[in-house]
C-alpha cells in the first residue's frame, strides 16, 4: 500500500495527518465548503418532512429494539435466509471474514471478483487479503474505483473520493484507463469508467456487495446505490457474496420504510437512492452467501456508554457537518470509517491505535443533531476521552498537563498566582507562549493578555456590594 | 466453540434489556396530491414523466425516439409491435446490447418517485440496470403517498428480488458534479397511465 492509511498510521496521529492535509489552503477551503454544501442539501430534504423528528425517534427506537433482541433476531434471520436458499456464514473477526470470502471463491475456482461499496470490507482489509492470495479485485463504485486505481483509501463512507479534485481524477484515468490527457470533464470521465467497468460486470463470475439492512422477519437484505453497480454485479454473477456487520439487522420489513426515508435524505439530500434492492432468494442457478461479522461489535454491545454507536446506518451526515472533519479530511482519521462516528467506533477495535480520534472533535454536538438514528455521538466522544485517559492511552505530555491543571483548578491560591504569572509572562516575555512548543500557537496568534483577572476586577469594583 | 456459537453467546450476554418497538402506523404526514408530487420529485431526480391515456401512446413514443436497429425489450405484451417479448429466460449477459427496456411497475411512491417492481415485472433482475434507457408504465391510481404506505401495500408478499427504482442511474463522485448514467440506465421515463 503506497499511499495507504496503514503505512502512515503507525507514525502519525490525527493532528499530524490533518496538518498535512491543510497545507494546501485553497483545497482545504474547497473540501470544507463542498461538504457543507452536502450538509445543506440534507437540511433542505429533512425540512420538507414535517415528520422528520418523529422519523428519527422511531428509527432510534427500532434500532434500540434491534440491539436489545439481537440474539433472537440473528437466529430468526439465519433461519429465514437459509430457508430462502441463502448460505449464512459467521465470522468472529476480520481475518475469519476474509478467509470465508476467499474460501467461497476457491470452492468455485474464481480468481477475479467485483465489489460494490462495503465499509465492512474496508474495516477488514479484504482487498489486501484477497490480492495477497492471488485474487484480482475491482471496486465498481466510481469513487471507490478512483481511489483504488490511486492506491488510496476512501476518505468518506458515502463520497469515497471527496478529497480529490477533477484534475486528479483526470490524471488517474489518463494513466490507467487511457482517457485524453488533461481532460477533467466529470461527464467524460464518468463515461470512461462506465465503459471500463461494464466490461468487468459482464465478465466476472463473483460479485461482493455490502448490506444496508437485513430483515429478521423475512431473511431478505437491502442494498442501496445510486450508480446501480451493486446490481450490475450481483445479477450477472454466478456467485453473490454479501458481507454485513450483525448490527445491520432490523426487526421487520415495514421498518425499511422508516430507514429508507432517512438514509438518502441524511446522506446526500436525495429523497431515496436510485436503487433500493431487496435480495431475498438467489436467482435460479446462482449461489448467494451472507457473511455475518462480529469483529468487536459484540464487545461494543456490552459497553453501555458506547453501544448506541451500533445503531449507525452509515449515511455520513455527521462527517458532512463536522467542522473538524471538513477541515482535516477523511484520511487524517486513519480508520475505515472517518469523522465523528468513526471516532467512537474505532477505539473499540483498537484503543491504543485510535486513542487520538475522540480528541479530534470540538464537541460542538452538530453530529448528534443531524444523526438520523439519534446516536449521542458528541457525548460518546467525551466519554471515550475519559476512558482513554483512565486506561493510559493518552500521550504523557497531555497527561502531565491535565494533572497540573487539576491541581491548579482545585487550589484557589495556586490558581490566583498562576494566572498572575501567566498574564505577566505573556506581556513581558511573549516568546514563552508564542513558540512552536505551544500547540495553541499553531496557525493562530495568542490573544493579548488582560491587565487583570476577573477576581481582581471584582474585588476592586463590586467587593462588599 | 464455532464462531456462530461464540458470537451469539457474546451477544446474548451483552445485549441491553429489551425495548419495545415504536408504533409507526401514523408517522406519515401527507399534505400533497400524490400525482403532482410524484411528477415533481421524478423531474427533480433526473427522470421524465409523461401522462398517457393508453399504451398506444407508448408505441408512438418508441417509434418517434428510437429506430429499428436498436434493441428494445419489454415485459408488456401490448408493446409487441415495437419491442421484443420473451427474453426473460435468456442468459442475462445477452441483454448487454439493450437500448430501451419498457417495464410495468406494481406501484409508485409519491414522496420519492420510487417505483416498486419484483421479478414478475422485471422479467430478469438485471434488466432495468443493464439497459441504456429505461421506461416504466404505472397506473396513476397505483401511486401511494409515502414509504410507509408502500410497505403496507407490499405487506408479506413473497418475492425472490424486489426493487425500488427512482430515476436514472447517477453519480457525483467526481467533485460532487452530478452525472446521469453511472452504471445503470442513462435515462428514466415514467408513463403515467390514466
Amino acid at each position: 500500500m503506497k499511499n495507504g492509511r496503514d503505512a502512515r498510521t503507525t507514525l502519525m496521529n490525527h493532528a499530524e495527518l490533518a496538518e498535512n492535509f491543510i497545507k494546501d489552503g485553497e483545497r482545504t477551503t474547497w473540501h470544507d465548503e463542498t461538504l457543507w454544501f452536502v450538509r445543506k442539501k440534507r437540511d433542505l430534504a429533512a425540512f420538507q418532512l414535517p415528520e422528520w423528528e418523529a422519523l428519527r425517534e422511531a428509527a432510534s427506537q427500532i434500532k434500540h429494539n434491534g440491539l436489545s433482541n439481537m440474539h433472537d433476531y440473528l437466529v430468526a434471520f439465519e433461519e429465514k435466509a437459509t430457508a430462502n436458499g441463502i448460505k449464512i456464514h459467521w465470522a468472529m473477526d476480520a481475518l475469519e471474514h476474509n478467509q470465508i470470502v476467499h474460501s467461497i471463491l476457491k470452492e468455485n475456482s474464481i480468481a477475479e471478483i467485483i465489489k460494490s461499496k462495503s465499509m465492512l470490507t474496508e474495516e477488514c482489509h479484504l482487498n489486501e487479503y484477497l490480492i495477497e492470495h492471488g485474487v484480482d479485485v475491482v471496486d465498481t463504485d466510481l469513487g471507490e474505483r478512483i481511489v483504488q486505481l490511486r492506491e488510496e483509501k476512501p476518505s468518506h463512507i458515502v463520497l469515497p473520493a471527496i478529497h480529490l479534485k477533477k484534475e486528479d481524477v483526470g490524471e488517474t484515468f489518463h494513466k490507467y484507463l487511457g482517457t485524453e490527457k488533461g481532460n477533467k470533464d466529470p461527464q467524460y470521465l464518468t463515461e470512461a469508467a462506465r465503459q471500463h467497468l461494464r466490461e468487468k460486470f459482464v465478465s466476472r463470475k463473483a460479485a461482493l456487495t455490502g448490506v444496508n439492512f437485513a430483515v429478521a422477519e423475512t431473511g431478505e437484505f437491502v442494498v442501496c446505490t445510486n450508480e446501480g453497480n451493486a446490481d450490475m454485479g450481483a445479477h450477472l454473477a454466478d456467485v453473490h457474496i454479501a458481507c454485513m456487520g450483525f448490527e445491520k439487522i432490523i426487526p421487520e420489513r415495514k421498518h425499511l420504510g422508516v430507514f429508507l426515508r432517512l438514509l438518502a435524505r441524511s446522506a446526500t439530500g436525495q429523497p431515496i437512492t436510485t436503487y433500493s434492492s431487496h435480495f431475498k432468494k438467489p436467482r435460479p442457478g446462482q449461489q448467494m452467501h451472507i457473511v455475518i461479522v462480529d469483529n468487536g461489535r459484540s464487545q461494543q454491545l456490552g459497553r453501555e456508554d458506547f453501544r448506541n454507536s451500533l445503531k449507525c446506518i452509515r449515511c455520513g451526515a455527521c462527517m458532512n457537518t463536522c467542522p473538524v472533519y471538513r477541515r482535516s479530511g477523511g484520511h487524517s482519521y486513519h480508520s475505515a470509517v472517518a469523522g465523528p462516528i468513526g471516532s467512537i467506533l474505532a477505539p473499540n477495535l483498537d484503543m491504543r491505535k485510535n486513542a487520538d480520534l475522540p480528541f479530534a472533535s470540538t464537541l460542538c454536538g452538530s453530529c448528534s443533531n443531524v444523526c438520523p438514528v439519534k446516536i449521542d455521538i458528541h457525548e460518546q466522544l467525551y466519554k471515550w476521552r475519559q476512558v482513554l485517559v483512565k486506561e493510559g492511552h493518552v500521550p504523557f505530555g497531555k497527561k502531565v498537563a491535565m494533572q497540573a491543571m487539576t491541581f491548579t483548578l482545585s487550589h484557589p491560591g495556586v490558581f490566583k498566582t498562576a494566572g498572575k504569572v501567566g498574564r505577566s509572562m505573556m506581556g513581558l516575555a511573549p516568546f514563552t507562549v508564542s513558540n512552536g512548543l505551544n500547540p495553541w500557537y499553531k496557525q493562530r496568534e495568542m490573544p493579548a493578555p488582560p491587565k487583570e483577572s476577573f477576581r481582581e476586577w471584582f474585588s476592586k469594583n463590586r467587593n462588599g456590594q | 466453540m464455532d464462531s456462530r456459537a461464540y458470537i451469539l453467546e457474546a451477544i446474548a450476554k451483552n445485549q441491553p434489556s429489551s425495548n419495545p418497538l415504536p408504533d409507526i402506523s401514523s408517522i406519515a404526514v401527507v399534505d400533497y396530491d400524490v400525482v403532482e408530487k410524484f411528477k415533481t420529485i421524478l423531474e427533480g431526480i433526473g427522470g421524465q414523466a409523461i401522462e398517457i391515456q393508453n399504451l398506444d401512446e407508448v408505441v408512438s413514443y418508441v417509434k418517434s425516439y428510437f429506430n429499428e436497429g436498436q434493441r428494445i425489450i419489454s415485459t408488456l405484451p401490448e408493446l409487441a409491435s415495437v419491442a421484443e417479448i420473451g427474453w426473460q429466460n435468456q442468459d442475462p449477459h445477452t441483454l448487454e446490447n439493450v437500448e430501451l427496456n419498457i417495464l410495468r411497475a406494481q406501484f409508485g411512491v409519491a414522496e420519492n418517485a420510487a417505483l416498486w417492481l419484483t421479478e414478475a415485472q422485471l422479467g430478469q433482475r438485471v434488466a432495468p440496470f443493464i439497459t441504456q434507457n429505461l421506461a416504466v408504465v404505472i397506473d396513476k391510481n397505483n401511486l401511494v403517498a409515502t414509504m410507509h404506505h408502500a410497505y403496507d401495500r407490499i405487506a408479506n408478499a413473497e418475492y425472490g428480488f424486489g426493487l425500488y427504482l427512482a430515476g436514472p442511474s447517477k453519480t457525483a463522485d467526481i467533485e460532487q458534479s452530478l452525472v446521469l448514467g453511472a452504471h445503470g440506465s442513462r435515462t428514466m421515463t415514467v408513463f403515467l397511465l390514466s
